[in-house]
């Protein structure tokens, strides 16, 4: 018997904000804008563009994002695939391969900004709830003395 | 959690060869002698560890003579990356950004 599949899970962070639609749209797809408070980027405002996000590396991870617009829909849904990792490791999990996706809508005095970021495979969260204690904090130090190293 | 996960956790349960790990992260590689005067065991039991290291992916050895040196490879730690934690951080973060700009635009 094959295992099935994992299902996949999402962080969905939704907030209205005092804004139109319009202007939110403005600093999700112009490029000098989203380097503004989201990465250094060289977003293409149309569908089947591909881009990166370039940030800080982070313990083995190189700090590049690969992205393609899949949705793109002004002012009000705009997706955009998600892939991170190391390059030079091919270990499973490794590899992030998610999708993000923004919807604007109207509402009374604003705009509700809802981003869903999907695609997480829940592989090590059985080893993090069922391992006594201390997990994260020993992994993040190695990350971190390991990040110093690179 | 895949096969290769699951020896990653294993491999590091254990308090000792955790430690010699993070020794060899800290400190680049060293020779089993080395981590033997650190290390509050025998030095075949610093020779098991390791092997033991080694057969996870989280060290490499080198022969050198009648020497053999340990070095860390901590790339191995990236199937353990929780993403999730950090992206639910991350996008906290860069929304109170993206409000925050959009009160900057209001004032160009």
């Amino acid at each position: 018997m094959s295992e099935p599949t994992p299902a996949t899970r999402s962080i969905v962070i939704e907030r209205t904000m005092p804004h139109p639609p319009e202007k939110i749209w403005r600093a999700l797809t112009r490029a000098e804008l989203i380097g503004e408070w989201l990465m250094e980027n060289d977003f293409e405002a149309r569908a089947g563009a591909t881009f990166t996000f370039r940030t800080k590396p982070r313990g083995n991870w190189n700090g590049i994002v690969q992205c393609e617009v899949t949705v793109f829909e002004p002012p009000t849904r705009l997706v955009y695939k998600w892939k991170g990792g190391t390059v030079q490791n091919a270990a499973p999990g490794s590899a992030l391969d998610s999708a993000v996706e923004w919807t604007l809508t109207r509402v009374a005095g604003g705009t509700r900004v809802r981003m869903e970021h999907s695609g997480f495979r829940p592989q090590n969260e059985s080893a993090y709830t069922t391992m006594s204690g201390g997990w994260p904090r020993v992994l993040e130090r190695l990350e971190n003395i390991a990040a110093e190293r690179a | 959690m895949t096969a290769a996960t699951n020896a990653l956790f294993k491999t590091l349960a254990d308090p000792t060869r955790r430690s010699l790990f993070e020794r060899l992260c800290r400190e680049g590689e060293q020779t089993v002698w080395r981590l033997t005067r650190h290390a509050r065991i025998s030095q075949p039991a610093v020779s098991k560890h390791l092997a033991a290291l080694k057969a996870a992916g989280l060290v490499r050895d080198r022969r050198d003579g009648r020497e053999t040196h340990y070095r860390a490879e901590p790339q191995a730690l990236t199937p353990l990356v929780d993403w999730m934690g950090f992206y639910s951080a991350f996008w906290r973060d860069r929304f109170d950004r993206l409000e925050n700009l959009l009160q900057r635009m209001d004032q160009r």
